[in-house]
């Protein structure tokens, strides 16, 4: 994230002896400036056509309709047709429920797995692996793993198993419409946690003994600890990690994808990722999955600027 | 990850050195590297063996532990129905020309940016850190549009492996994360080569790239898994069964197959990073905090 970056953090030193005439070291200058932007194109030109051009031309498509190779101007008309989608307010609600439960679900494990781990003086290397490991499978292989053994409806399933030797109620997981999103949100915690846990490791890591060992001195318990040393210690981390939980929970597309074969029943998985793609390459209109494109990226920005202005008020 | 094991956490060490303390502690330990194996292990450890079972056994109620007869024909058949070293080859391939892009394009650009400092260098550098907060599903679409005719080449790019690797050289987080390594090389060496009447590429060669060494890993490390995780993006510009990445072609041949045999090729295509992740497991975790809490 660009705010994470501390520009002139550097200091700067002269780097040339300078030149004896004038002349010589404008040549000089000129010369070097071009030996940079030299060094520059290669990585400037793709960032050009793969990431500065098409998000214009996503604003500008949104705008236009391609029909048989000739583009036109159509006002707002792809909006007006993507909001008629009557798939376009479950989508927003379905996303909206899985970035709540990833974020009750999804946020809070990470960080109370990271405060074991620090207290814990064996095993640590072991179980820092343990915790990656799901982050390096490809998200294809863990979903179908999930999909076929994890969330078999039958009693066969990994997971209804568990339930019945724990005398629980079993559940039709993807097959009911109610534990779709839940069972979502759980393999996609499992399959990402681990990077959320390490990054916690390490900003806990950071907080100084003397804090704990204040706090204790002044009879604070263990829960008070970790409320009154911990968590403000550590709040950038979290304020930040939260932020770029929500960003990235609010694209879901694989989870739906492979886990509810997109939609899902009764329209219980889709989600905005998913329509657009649906819009896009399956129901040729591009221009429409642009707009919706442009909708998501208004939501999201809308949201980090009302979170960046809530978070940053407390200092 | 360099705790000193003396340093002062939540709980202090005395506390745990006594009676109570030490038995919670124990009991406690025991109960995480159990528990956490079963949760994160376990799951795999029920796909490879799941997929050695046949499709009654994987059908029965309850479950069993281990197959009762381990049959490898999922494995055998799903390398050879879904083409698996051909879908292998093509995802390896991607990943190493994304490495080699990455590398040498990336690197380059923050060097300027870092060492040589061009005119309109911090412009630059600010409109590529800006694109990490254009969220990637809201450029899908018009990044497809644009691959399929290039702008003024007007070339297509559809099944080309350069429409992977180019995109992915605009990656913003690596030019930060080699731009802040490089800043932290003392100028003075590099005025020394100078002095020596080194050019700029000759000091990037043989002052810079070699203090360098565990940043490119990193970078190189993070564009394997990446190329070999990714999904919708070589989705869309892969279409052809013969260009197809390894995560793609299990996806495309999911609804025709038995259910065994895509855990099997799943099994499969997840190694490579497994094994990956196990050798350089130091780099990786290293390079993923220096990347984000420190800055």
């Amino acid at each position: 994230m660009a705010t994470m970056t501390a520009p002139g953090k550097t200091e700067q030193p002269a780097r040339q002896v300078p030149a004896p005439r004038s002349g010589a070291r404008r040549s000089r200058k000129i010369r070097d400036n071009l030996t940079g932007h030299a060094f520059l194109i290669g990585a400037v030109l793709c960032f050009a056509v793969f990431t500065w051009y098409p998000m214009i031309r996503g604003i500008v498509m949104s705008f236009q309709r391609t029909r048989r190779g000739v583009t036109t101007w159509v006002g707002w008309d792809n909006y007006t047709r993507i909001l008629a989608d009557p798939s376009f307010w479950p989508a927003w609600r379905n996303t909206a429920y899985f970035t709540l439960l990833a974020l009750v679900i999804g946020y809070a494990v990470p960080f109370f797995v990271a405060i074991l781990l620090n207290e814990l003086r064996h095993a640590k290397g072991y179980l820092r692996i343990l915790v990656y490991i799901p982050v390096m499978l490809p998200p294809a292989s863990a979903l179908f793993l999930f999909k076929f053994y994890a969330y078999d409806p039958s009693d066969a399933g990994l997971f209804n198993a568990i339930l019945r030797a724990l005398h629980l109620p079993t559940s039709q997981w993807m097959q009911s419409a109610e534990a779709t999103m839940p069972a979502m949100v759980i393999a996609s915690t499992w399959m990402n946690m681990g990077s959320a846990v390490l990054i916690y490791l390490a900003s806990l890591q950071n907080i100084p003994g003397e804090l704990y060992e204040a706090a204790e001195l002044d009879g604070a318990g263990l829960w008070r600890r970790i409320w009154n040393v911990t968590i403000p210690q550590t709040r950038l981390i979290l304020g930040l990690l939260a932020m770029m939980q929500i960003v990235a929970t609010m694209q879901v597309f694989i989870e739906p994808l492979i886990l509810a074969n997109g939609a899902g029943t009764e329209d219980s998985a889709t989600t905005v990722a998913y329509l657009i793609y649906q819009h896009g390459f399956f129901q040729n209109d591009l221009n429409g999955a642009a707009a919706l494109g442009v909708i998501m990226l208004v939501a999201l920005a809308a949201f980090s600027a009302v979170y960046l202005r809530l978070t940053t008020k407390n200092d | 990850m360099s705790q000193e094991s003396g340093a002062r956490t939540l709980i202090s060490q005395a506390q745990l050195r006594r009676g109570k303390g030490r038995f919670v502690y124990w009991t406690l330990l025991t109960l995480v590297v159990l528990g956490f194996t079963l949760a994160f292990v376990g799951p795999l450890y029920w796909m490879v063996t799941g997929a050695l079972k046949t499709g009654q056994e994987i059908a029965q109620t309850p479950p069993t532990l281990w197959p009762k007869d381990p049959d490898f024909s999922n494995y055998t058949d799903a390398w050879s129905n879904l083409n698996l070293a051909k879908l292998l080859f093509n995802t390896f391939y991607y990943a190493a020309g994304a490495v080699l892009f990455q590398l040498v394009l990336d690197t380059a650009a923050a060097y300027a940016l870092s060492k040589l400092r061009p005119i309109l260098g911090n412009v630059i550098l600010g409109a590529m850190l800006a694109t990490l907060m254009i969220p990637a599903i809201v450029l899908v679409v018009p990044q497809y549009v644009t691959v399929i005719d290039l702008p003024f080449a007007h070339v297509n790019m559809l099944d080309s492996p350069f429409a992977i690797w180019l995109p992915l050289v605009a990656n913003a987080f690596n030019i930060f994360l080699l731009k802040r390594f490089f800043d932290s090389i003392p100028d003075e060496l590099m005025a020394a080569a100078q002095v020596d009447g080194a050019g700029p590429l000759r000091t990037l060669w043989s002052i810079i790239l070699p203090m360098s060494r565990p940043i490119l890993g990193v970078v190189s490390i993070f564009a394997v898994t990446y190329v070999w995780k990714d999904f919708l993006w070589p989705k869309l510009v892969m279409p052809s069964p013969e260009t197809r990445t390894v995560s793609v072609g299990i996806y495309a041949f999911s609804g025709g197959s038995s259910m065994n045999e895509i855990v099997a090729a799943s099994v499969i295509a997840a190694i490579p990073t497994v094994v990956i992740f196990l050798i350089f497991q130091r780099n990786i975790m290293s390079g993923l905090t220096a990347g984000s809490v420190k800055g």
